[in-house]
């Protein structure tokens, strides 16, 4: 592999030459807490901040974004669509588990019929990963078969010391590379060493992970689907639940979506926005609702991650193992718990 | 599935499946009370799309929201698509104020049709219907009236609470009654004036007509009468692979993404709305 | 804490054992120490997993809702474990109707602060396995992947607690308790002052930087006590307002500044909103300003304090301030 690297102090640099020709995303704070956001001149990257409170999904499927603007007038309507992405960026330091995150919102937006909005931004991004320094006991990507050692994306890179050592995977990263110059410098053998060594001590902590032992068994394409779906213990693990959508807006898998109405008052704006299959609404038609309780929302969350989507792809789960919920839900409930709870044997 | 978009939109870009093209409404015909029909047209004439019975197609009138319908008219209807809409909240609401010439958008089609080329060639039919569930059922027994030697013998039961609610009784007395083998009953929930036909919730009626098991039922309607006449059809010593209706949940996409309309494994919106009832019993009861 | 836990075990036990009550609404142990999951205990043999430590700030009354309401034929009566904070929400629920009193059995908790695991994790505490208290009572021992160490409660106090209404109960039918009430613990209003000695451009900068964090979670509002509407405006599509994401910078201050006004005069302080926010908006400082407004404007009044009481702005007197003094005050 060829290997290159840069201090972390100079980051900035690789930052600012990246930007001027195209838009950067990378964790920025903001009154405390981190998302991704553009870089710009101040902005310095932190490592020691493992996750973002939106996963990096925010970037290519945006919480909020319009698709049509309607303008009436009588009899007859305008429809006007909104441009999809047609500038390139780059989106740095994503952890394996966010990367991993991607793939599993494209087998949903890019199978056919291909969500062009999506697809547009997936094409003209490029992602660099950086493997995670410090795993939190939230942790648990090594039970979807994720490896946080190999973050993936088009350039994967590691922390080894005070500087980043970085490795392209695609066409694209190598263009960055080429766009970088001598920006990042080319790494010898002590470096590869370094990363080495990283790396096996990041493989130990992995080891020690209190869910390290944690497993999909019991779930996927080759579970009862009834069987799962009628186990009584839904209702204890359900009996808690706010019915917020905190678990789903800080997931990086959940990809359900609602289409909405704004009137501008100019005119009609017609956008895309998140939604949480955990509210109320989210089935509501005018003669009510196939899941009435928030048992069966609660359930149809976790069916949908471990069941019925590695149902229709191929086996994959709907989870990567980020942890997100594990620490955000304001009454601990998460997909840790479900799957201690109904996993394994029956 | 995806075309090149046209009209205002940026030049070049490919049309999303979420981008609505434009149509205009070129006919309303009330039904009863709370239905009415809207025939809806490109505004240049040229096709809209193809569709297949039991197809469905979103619906936007900017402003009030965008929906999911049953195309109620037949493929073999060239030009135009129809839809038989019931009012029940903001959309259907706004829908039945508009006045012939009305622009709106469409986007489609949506789902699985019945196997109207496959399955039901050469099987006796027998569709059965309640309110404003004959709106998809109505697009079946068009087809098969325009290739009327490819099918066998076809009943038809309708239902609805009053003789001013049964949608379509013009088309149904004066071309469907008189269409060669084929019979068609029609019964009311409750007596009144005037009404000289069948008294009687569907299912019962259903089981006091016999029908033998050798046809294929189609059944559409409100969830309780489709459940009971399934009862009544397994009684009578219909299999449930003999059996097909359609479902209805909340839909948003239409394409199987945005993960409302799903019944275990199944969108409602792509792996339906069409499903033989033995299908259904393989899914969670969430629907 | 530790030591009143085994001895609401054992009464909960008690309880249900000879008939006084048939469910407990309490908290269950988590993963990790500190993950305390709000739970209905239906057996005995079940409440060998209630947990009373330190990480039990959920605030249960709101639970009592749906789980004072008999579905069934059964008898029913619920245990409830409150803290002292936890009572003034119950009696505002009771107040408006939403609990059913007499299948309740309160069971009143002492306090001694709840600990917020994020405040922790920002003494740079990364991959924490497990936290026990020390028997100074003042400090925590956080064991973690990368190493241990000690931090001191008072430092990573839930906001709530860190500014405690006191160690009262409003309302109980039994106590265990050992603590005595030292009355309110610090200043709640201070962050309040803050932010109305601002001016109205650095005001405005404060809560647009805080409010356009929200990714409309509900959180906050599905956890407020005084949010029991049956069916909220914002979940309502016929409102016209049901929006799930910010569509513009004014959405995203509308939201929290309707929910505020919405629980005006009903708010108890407890904190829920703030405590569950995954964004960590200040959201009490909204809740705490209206609570300073009419504690100005009518003299003290604490929502909750007693069950049935009339708040002053549901209960007219010739008295009463003319709105005029609101614009005198120049918007703060």
């Amino acid at each position: 592999m060829s290997l290159k690297k840069i201090a972390l102090n100079e980051l900035n640099k690789l930052f600012a030459a990246l930007s001027l020709t195209k838009k950067v995303y990378l964790p920025v704070e903001k009154a405390g807490q981190y998302d991704y956001a553009p870089w710009e001149a101040g902005v310095e990257y932190r490592p020691e901040v493992l996750h973002t409170v939106k996963s990096a999904k925010s970037v290519f499927f945006p919480q909020s974004e319009d698709l049509v603007r309607y303008r009436r007038s009588g009899l007859s309507l305008n429809i006007e669509c909104e441009a999809p992405e047609d500038e390139d960026f780059v989106i740095f330091g994503v952890h394996a588990c966010d990367v991993k995150g991607f793939e599993v919102l494209d087998r949903v937006f890019l199978s056919d019929p291909a969500d062009t909005y999506y697809k547009a931004r997936r094409e003209h991004g490029a992602v660099i990963s950086v493997m995670c320094g410090r795993p939190e006991e939230t942790c648990f990507c090594g039970t979807f078969g994720i490896d946080a050692e190999k973050p993936g994306g088009d350039i994967q890179s590691w922390i080894s010391g005070e500087t980043l050592y970085m490795e392209a995977l695609t066409a694209k990263g190598e263009e960055i590379f080429s766009q970088l110059g001598g920006i990042v410098a080319d790494a010898g053998e002590d470096d590869a060493k370094a990363v080495e060594e990283t790396l096996s001590g990041h493989r130990e902590i992995m080891k020690k992970l209190p869910l390290s032992s944690l497993t999909t068994e019991g779930f996927g394409r080759d579970a009862d689907l009834l069987g799962l779906f009628n186990r009584p213990e839904w209702k204890e693990l359900s009996a808690s639940c706010l019915g917020c959508g905190t678990c789903t807006y800080v997931c990086p898998t959940c990809q359900c979506y609602d289409i909405r109405e704004y009137n501008t008052g100019k005119d009609i704006r017609r956008f895309r926005v998140w939604d949480s299959c955990m509210y109320s609404d989210f089935t509501m038609m005018a003669h009510g609702s196939p899941r009435p309780d928030q048992m069966q929302r609660f359930r149809q969350r976790f069916m949908h991650k471990l069941k019925y989507y590695p149902d229709n792809y191929d086996g994959a789960f709907s989870c990567v193992g980020c942890g997100r919920c594990l620490q955000k839900c304001p009454v601990s409930l998460n997909i840790a718990k479900v799957m201690k709870k109904l996993g394994g044997a029956k | 599935m995806s075309e090149n978009c046209t009209g205002s939109c940026v030049p070049g870009m490919t049309k999303d499946m979420l981008v609505p093209q434009l149509a205009v409404v070129t006919e309303i015909r009330t039904e009863t009370p709370d239905v009415k029909t809207f025939r809806v047209e490109s505004p240049d004439g040229s096709p809209l799309f193809d569709h297949m019975p039991g197809q469905c197609a979103m619906l936007t009138l900017p402003g009030s929201g965008e929906a999911m319908f049953s195309i109620t008219s037949s493929p073999t209807e060239k030009g135009y698509k129809e839809f038989s809409i019931k009012r029940c909240g903001q959309l259907t609401d706004a829908l039945h104020a508009i006045e012939p010439g009305q622009e709106i958008g469409i986007r489609g089609p949506y789902g699985k049709p019945f196997p109207v080329d496959t399955e039901f060639r050469g099987q006796n039919l027998l569709f059965i219907a309640g309110g404003i569930g004959l709106a998809p059922l109505h697009s079946v027994i068009d087809y098969v009236r325009a290739n009327r030697d490819a099918y066998g013998h076809m009943d038809i039961l309708y239902g609805s609470r009053s003789a001013a609610d049964l949608v379509d009784l013009e088309q149904i007395q004066n071309v469907w009654m008189k269409e060669k083998d084929t019979n068609v009953y029609l019964t009311i929930d409750r007596p009144q004036e005037g009404w000289d036909g069948h008294v009687g919730f569907v299912p019962a009626y259903l089981k006091e007509l016999a029908f033998k098991p050798d046809c294929t039922a189609i059944i559409c309607g409100p969830p309780i009468m489709i459940k009971f006449v399934l009862q009544a059809l397994i009684e009578m010593g219909f299999d449930k692979t003999q059996v097909y209706t359609t479902l209805e949940l909340k839909m948003k996409c239409g394409i199987g993404k945005c993960g409302r309309c799903n019944i275990g494994s199944k969108f409602v919106c792509k792996d339906g709305p069409v499903f033989r009832c033995d299908e259904i019993d393989e899914l969670p009861n969430e629907y | 804490m530790q030591g009143i836990s085994a001895k609401i075990i054992s009464r909960a036990k008690e309880l249900m054992r000879d008939g006084t009550v048939n469910k407990v609404v309490g908290w269950k142990a988590g993963e990790f120490f500190y993950d305390c999951e709000p739970y209905v205990f239906e057996t005995e043999e079940s409440l060998d997993g209630l947990v009373y430590n330190r990480f039990c700030a959920a605030n249960l009354s709101k639970y009592m809702i749906k789980n004072s309401i008999a579905t069934g034929e059964d008898s029913l009566k619920v245990l409830v474990l409150l803290k002292p904070c936890d009572t003034y929400s119950f009696n505002q629920l009771l107040t408006e109707h939403r609990i059913v009193r007499e299948n309740v059995y309160i069971l009143g908790v002492g306090c001694e602060g709840m600990c917020d695991i994020d405040r922790i994790r920002e003494n740079g505490f990364k991959g924490i396995t497990g936290i026990g208290e020390n028997a100074d009572g003042k400090t925590l021992t956080v064991r973690t992947l990368y190493g241990d160490g000690e931090v001191v409660i008072d430092d990573v106090l839930v906001n709530k607690c860190e500014f405690c209404k006191g160690k009262a109960h409003k309302i109980y039918d039994e106590l265990i308790s050992d603590n005595e009430d030292e009355g309110p613990r610090g200043d709640r209003f201070a962050g309040v002052r803050d932010i109305e000695a601002m001016s109205p451009g650095e005001r405005f900068a404060f809560w647009k930087g805080e409010l356009s964090k929200c990714i409309r979670c509900n959180a906050c509002r599905n956890a407020c006590p005084a949010c029991s509407c049956r069916k909220c405006v914002f979940d309502n599509n016929a409102s016209g307002i049901a929006s799930k994401a910010n569509t513009d910078s004014f959405e995203e201050k509308m939201f929290h500044i309707i929910r505020a006004f919405h629980v005006a005069g009903r708010c108890t302080d407890c904190g829920e909103c703030s405590r569950v926010c995954p964004q960590g908006i200040p959201l009490h400082l909204f809740n705490r300003k209206y609570i300073k407004d009419i504690n100005e404007f009518y003299g003290d009044y604490a929502a909750g304090e007693e069950a049935g009481q009339r708040g002053p702005l549901i209960s007219y007197t010739e008295g009463d301030i003319e709105p005029a003094a609101v614009s005198d005050k120049g918007g703060k």
